[in-house]
């Protein structure tokens, strides 16, 4: 991780200063290719995408207990494009708006208070939001 | 498959609490005028059938060595008044019916809500001339939990009209909304939008509060309220108000009138 996140850092976009439009983000946050590898572990990882607290996700059923809070995320890439995922994990509330509970992954508009440890950062970093897309890509069904 | 549809089960089960086949406890009540729900629901229903049957059970309960604890510091002398509790609420039976499901209640001297951990200090410091107990001291939660258990099955209930109530009232309403931390979630987002689904291994409930200090199995301890409160903030990867600051009392007034009318179950038993 600390070697993409190094050699990604000069091209890599600031959060929030990629307008996400129409519900798409199609510009890479870094011009490195994603690691779906990569990926599928920043999913499941709690403390970073976590995303199996509010997803189940057949390919992780090695893992315990997967969350209901969301849709399950089989066949994602079959109903989203590249483009919509990537502004999905980027920030969610700009694709399904401010209430959703899903947190925005790559952006510093957040809630009040935040602890210390997390202030000023984002959930995940720039190419580790890549390399979740490039995972997402791999669920498909069809 | 296995794995995750076993966990995908969702919404609050279909029984009823009777603690030792004596006390019904109303844990399925109308909601009051003016609450985003119809009905309250407490989080004994969200909890597993081994949990729910400890909780019936008082001989199994772990939570009831506390409440044996807690009756016997009320007994017991401190301070340089050389006081008990009970050397001045001598009747403890008839003085403890009731009392701790009308908390917190509007103190005029304090010119602040009371809960029952505020009202021991006040009577530790200005009674007994004994030191008041530090947050989550062990006999904080002993006697907390003795007092409120003597009201067990009896509605919850926080009188608003009271003093300042009202203000405190609006202002843990407006905290109870306001999104925290990093992930960006209120208490809303978790317990009104999403409960009866699981969030990884845990079953969302309502949040409400009438079981305690209650005993949690995952750390086989008593956990007071404001030490939940805390521990949901922190979850949210926000900075949490220190126990019984304004913020904290603010919530538990409004999180308690959220729950108005389920009966007192503490010592609850939780995950
Ligand atoms: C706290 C809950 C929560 C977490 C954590 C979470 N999500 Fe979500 N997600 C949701 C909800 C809820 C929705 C549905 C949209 C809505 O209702 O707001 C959603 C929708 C989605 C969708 C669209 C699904 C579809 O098929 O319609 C994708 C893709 C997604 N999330 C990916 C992720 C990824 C990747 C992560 C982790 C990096 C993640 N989510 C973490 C709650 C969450
Ligand atoms: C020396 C006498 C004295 C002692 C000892 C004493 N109290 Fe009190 N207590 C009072 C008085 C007087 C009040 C009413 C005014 C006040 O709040 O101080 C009171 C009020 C209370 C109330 C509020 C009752 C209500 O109507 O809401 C509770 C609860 C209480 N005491 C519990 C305790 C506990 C627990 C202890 C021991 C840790 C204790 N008291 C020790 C004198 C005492
Ligand atoms: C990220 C989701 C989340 C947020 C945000 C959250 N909680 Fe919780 N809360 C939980 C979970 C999970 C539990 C344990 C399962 C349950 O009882 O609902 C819990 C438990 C509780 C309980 C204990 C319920 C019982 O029956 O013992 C209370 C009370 C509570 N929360 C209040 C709050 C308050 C007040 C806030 C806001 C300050 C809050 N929660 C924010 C997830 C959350």
């Amino acid at each position: 991780a600390v070697l993409a996140a190094s050699a990604a850092a000069a091209g890599t976009v600031a959060p929030d200063s990629v307008p996400i439009v129409d519900m798409e983000l199609s510009e890479s946050l870094t011009g490195v290719q994603g690691d779906p590898q990569a990926g599928r572990e920043a999913f499941a990882d709690r403390k970073k995408g976590n995303c199996l607290a509010c997803h189940a996700n057949a390919d992780l059923n090695d893992q315990l207990f997967h969350g209901e809070v969301g849709p399950v995320l089989d066949g994602a890439a079959d109903r989203w494009s590249e483009a919509q995922l990537r502004a999905i994990v980027v920030n969610s509330k700009d694709v399904f708006g401010e209430q959703t509970i899903m947190p925005g992954f790559y952006t510093l508009k957040v809630g009040i208070n935040v602890d210390e440890e997390f202030a000023g950062k984002t959930i995940l970093s720039a190419q580790e939001v890549e390399d979740v897309v490039a995972y997402l890509m791999t669920l498909k069904e069809n | 498959m296995v794995g995750t549809s076993a966990s995908l089960a969702g919404g609050p089960v279909d029984e009823k609490l009777v603690i030792d086949g004596e006390v019904e406890i109303m844990t399925r009540v109308p909601a009051p005028e003016g609450h985003p729900f119809d009905e309250l629901i407490s989080g004994w229903h969200y909890r597993t059938e081994e949990t729910r049957d400890l909780e019936a059970d008082s001989f199994q309960n772990p939570g009831m060595l506390y409440v044996e604890r807690g009756e016997e510091i009320w007994n017991t002398v401190d301070g340089a008044a050389g006081k008990s509790c009970a050397s001045c609420h001598e009747d403890s039976e008839e003085f403890l019916k009731g009392l701790g499901a009308s908390y917190p209640k509007w103190n005029e001297d304090a010119g602040k809500p009371f809960n029952i951990e505020l009202q021991i200090n006040q009577c530790r410091e200005q009674n007994m001339q004994a030191e008041p107990y530090k947050f989550d001291a062990a006999d904080q939660k002993a006697l907390t939990t003795y007092i409120k258990h003597q009201s067990l099955g009896m509605p919850m209930k926080v009188d608003l009209s009271e003093g300042e109530m009202q203000t405190w009232w609006d202002k843990g309403k407006e905290l109870y909304y306001t999104r925290t931390g990093q992930l960006n979630l209120s208490c809303a987002t978790c317990h009104e939008n999403y409960n009866g689904n699981y969030i990884r291994a845990d079953h969302l409930s309502q949040g409400n509060v009438n079981g305690f200090p209650t005993y949690r199995l995952k750390q086989a301890d008593l956990v007071s309220l404001h030490n939940r409160f805390r521990g949901c903030i922190r979850d949210t990867r926000a900075a949490f108000p220190a126990a019984f600051s304004d913020e904290l009392m603010a919530l538990e007034v409004y999180v308690t009138w959220r729950g108005s009318g389920l009966g007192i179950e503490t010592p609850a038993v939780r995950q």
